[in-house]
């Protein structure tokens, strides 16, 4: 029904004509070519013998080569727990960590749209990071804020590790779940609040406004009013900041040794002293991935969804 | 403060609330007088703890020489000196690069660019916008333009050789542009009413999900000249027993296409959500006044998607600098150190245990990294908002 709506709606504009819808075909299967070929050779790859791979190109599977499991059964039976446990703590960290990035996230992006902040300098002392602070002599407003808060991304993991990995010593936490969600959400943090800080402000004030004269509470109004109505935003915030946390290498390798170990260590352990077990390696970023899609999949329709063109306009 | 919580706590006991929630009063009220902070400080809390302490702690520590001793760590205050090796030291022409004398078309180039730079201080000094702080701003980011821009005509259009920071600077430059490019035309084709777009949509995100890592392996597979796919290609040029990974530019090249295969989706992702939005009666208006595709887009979509692409880019355009897995895995950093990224850098020096060195490349990538940002978010986004 809503897809019928939409089409209706959008009808007159987005409908190419005959030979646009031609071009568009062959620029998309283009395209997608290019980005299906790879995972096509990564498939096909995890079934092929080792002895296969190193003996040159081979493309089709039956015609080219015999396929074979075996990669798979290493992966998934011989190793068994060795593949599950980096697994479950991919699952565990990244769910958690999304989960609660996210929430964090867009209550400071709502606060930094909707409400107006002003840091005093005699405060800055704590804020010796706001590398952008130089330039100012002014009070910082909601602007500074957010980039203060962007900035935390501009050091590269590997000259922080060290001090993040002490931090987590002297708290105990190391190679614990613990351990890796408290850096994820720090480490994600900041894309969630400048993402979500554009989808904020084009939530028309006039919705939130008449909630408030209603007596509804900010709290109450982000809850019921703002959320729901950033919907699309929030769930392509979420499956970003999943993606991330899902793939991250660096701060898992620190932070992590037997128990907590997540999937990425266990692809990059695939290059052994013999060189990169390319068979292996395809297993385990297919098994990765999966589920990754799996969500996109489920999760495009929100993305898709323009709410806001009907709550801005209807 | 104290006085007034407690007002509103016997206000409202004569208002019979039951007496189990009286004890929550003070509480939700003082947060309900606070809303602002209530919404922000979890998050700025967090970031504080977790990454203030490691960003300070790494400002420290290249000042210093750092050495493994019995039972622990060794700091000893060096000052600028891992530094000054960068930019002065041993290190320069892996960091900067070499840089021979300017040959006549070099000079040219750069004379060319000095002169726009010019001529925007110029034209800004005489616009109606004058401040002073505007003004101190804008020479500034000229005169470290301008530097770039020596370090880039002198490295590469020369006989001379790009260092790591040249090589990041190219990296992000390419990587973000050509990604961003293809991400709009990819959003702007899926945006249509096309059957199977759905199809579409979800295939152009799955690069962005494989773990960097993997990618990384996935494409030194792809690139090997013998056992590769492309085999038969390389074949037919007689180059199947050359390696690309002896061409510095080769190489770069496919460091560049590794990550713009996997980071495009993030780039379109956010742009389509944002074309999603553009409310279409602004369309259907601008078809009404008879204009054409062009100008739609223009005049009414460009500036509506505006306000995410601004954003969208400042993330890539920081992402971008920490590229480390490709070149590492792919080419090693090599040929020599042509494809070596500054974070690459950092990490090789790390692995070699001069800690001090590696957070002082780190740092270096952070002043660049900054530098950048502030200049885009005045020159650039600042502007984007006021229009929007």
């Amino acid at each position: 029904m809503a897809a019928m709506r939409g089409w209706h709606r959008y009808s007159s504009i987005h409908r190419p004509s005959p030979a646009g819808m031609v071009l568009s075909y062959l620029l998309l299967g283009g395209w997608a070519i290019v980005v299906l070929f790879p995972l096509y050779w990564l498939a096909i790859t995890s079934l092929k013998t080792p002895i296969q791979v190193n003996a040159g190109p081979f493309y089709i599977p039956f015609r080219d080569f015999q396929p074979t499991l075996e990669s798979w059964r290493y992966i998934i039976v011989d190793l068994g727990a060795d593949t599950f446990r980096p697994y479950l703590n991919t699952v565990v960290v990244g769910l958690t960590s999304t989960t609660i990035t996210v929430l964090l996230g867009s209550m400071a992006a709502y606060g930094l749209v909707r409400m107006r902040y002003r840091v005093r300098l005699g405060a800055i002392a704590c804020f010796i990071g706001a590398l952008a602070v130089a330039v100012a002599e002014r009070a910082l407003g909601n602007d500074d804020i957010a980039f203060w808060m962007i900035s935390q991304r501009m050091l590269p993991p590997v000259a922080a590790v060290i001090p993040i990995y002490i931090l987590f010593q002297q708290l105990g936490l190391l190679d614990t779940w613990g351990a890796l969600i408290i850096a994820y959400v720090a480490a994600h943090l900041p894309i969630v609040v400048w993402l979500m800080r554009d989808y904020f402000h084009s939530i028309p004030l006039e919705l939130e406004e008449s909630a408030a004269v209603d007596g509804a509470s900010p709290y109450r109004v982000f809850r019921s009013i703002v959320l729901p109505l950033a919907v699309p935003g929030l769930v392509a915030t979420f499956l970003f900041v999943l993606v991330f946390a899902w793939n991250e290498y660096l701060l898992a390798l620190f932070l992590t040794s037997a128990n907590a170990q997540t999937m990425p260590l266990t692809v990059a352990a695939q290059n052994a002293t013999r060189g990169p077990q390319w068979w292996y390696m395809s297993v385990l970023i297919m098994i990765m991935i999966i589920p990754v899609i799996a969500m996109a999949i489920v999760l495009e329709r929100f993305i898709a969804r323009g709410l806001l063109v009907g709550a801005v306009k209807g | 403060m104290k006085n007034s919580s407690l007002t509103m706590h016997s206000e409202a006991s004569v208002r019979s609330v039951p007496l189990v929630l009286a004890w929550r009063r003070p509480l939700a009220a003082r947060l309900d007088r606070h809303p602002g902070a209530v919404f922000i400080l979890p998050a700025v809390l967090v970031i504080l703890a977790f990454s203030i302490f490691p960003l300070l702690a790494s400002l420290y520590v290249s000042l210093t020489r750092l050495s493994f001793a019995e039972g622990g760590v060794e700091l000893k205050f060096v000052g600028l000196d891992n530094y000054l090796k960068l930019l002065v030291g041993i290190d320069r022409t892996h960091f900067l690069g070499v840089t021979p004398g300017l040959t006549v078309a070099s000079a040219i180039v750069l004379a060319v660019i000095y002169a726009g730079l010019g001529f925007l201080l110029v034209r800004y000094i005489r616009g109606p916008a004058l401040t002073a702080v505007g003004l101190v701003g804008r020479l500034l980011v000229a005169l470290v333009a301008g530097a770039f821009a020596w370090l880039l005509v002198s490295t590469l259009l020369t006989t001379g050789r790009p260092g790591t920071l040249v090589v990041t600077i190219i990296y992000v430059t390419v990587d973000v542009a050509v990604q961003y490019l293809l991400a709009l035309g990819l959003a702007l084709l899926v945006v249509q009413r096309l059957p199977g777009r759905r199809f579409f949509r979800v295939v152009f995100l799955l690069p962005m999900m494989i773990t960097p890592v993997g990618v990384a392996y996935l494409f030194r597979m792809l690139t090997d000249t013998s056992k590769g796919p492309l085999y038969p290609l390389w074949n037919h040029f007689g180059l199947s027993d050359v390696s690309w990974v002896t061409n510095p530019w080769g190489a770069r090249l496919a460091v560049m296409i590794g990550d713009i295969w996997q980071w495009t989706p993030f780039i379109f992702i956010v742009l389509l959500a944002a074309l999603e939005s553009v409310p279409e009666e602004l369309l259907e208006a601008g078809v009404v006044d008879g204009a054409n595709r062009w100008q739609l887009f223009k005049s009414i979509t460009f500036p509506a998607i505006l306000p995410a692409t601004t954003t969208v880019v400042l993330i890539r355009i920081i992402e971008a600098f920490k590229i480390v897995d490709l070149p590492n895995v792919l080419t090693n950093g090599g040929p020599g150190t042509a494809t070596e990224s500054l974070t690459l850098h950092a990490y090789t020096i790390w692995r070699a245990l001069d800690i001090g060195g590696s957070a002082a490349v780190a740092y270096m990538l952070v002043f660049v990294v900054t530098f950048v940002g502030i200049s885009y978010v005045n020159l650039f986004r600042r502007r984007v908002a006021a229009m929007a």
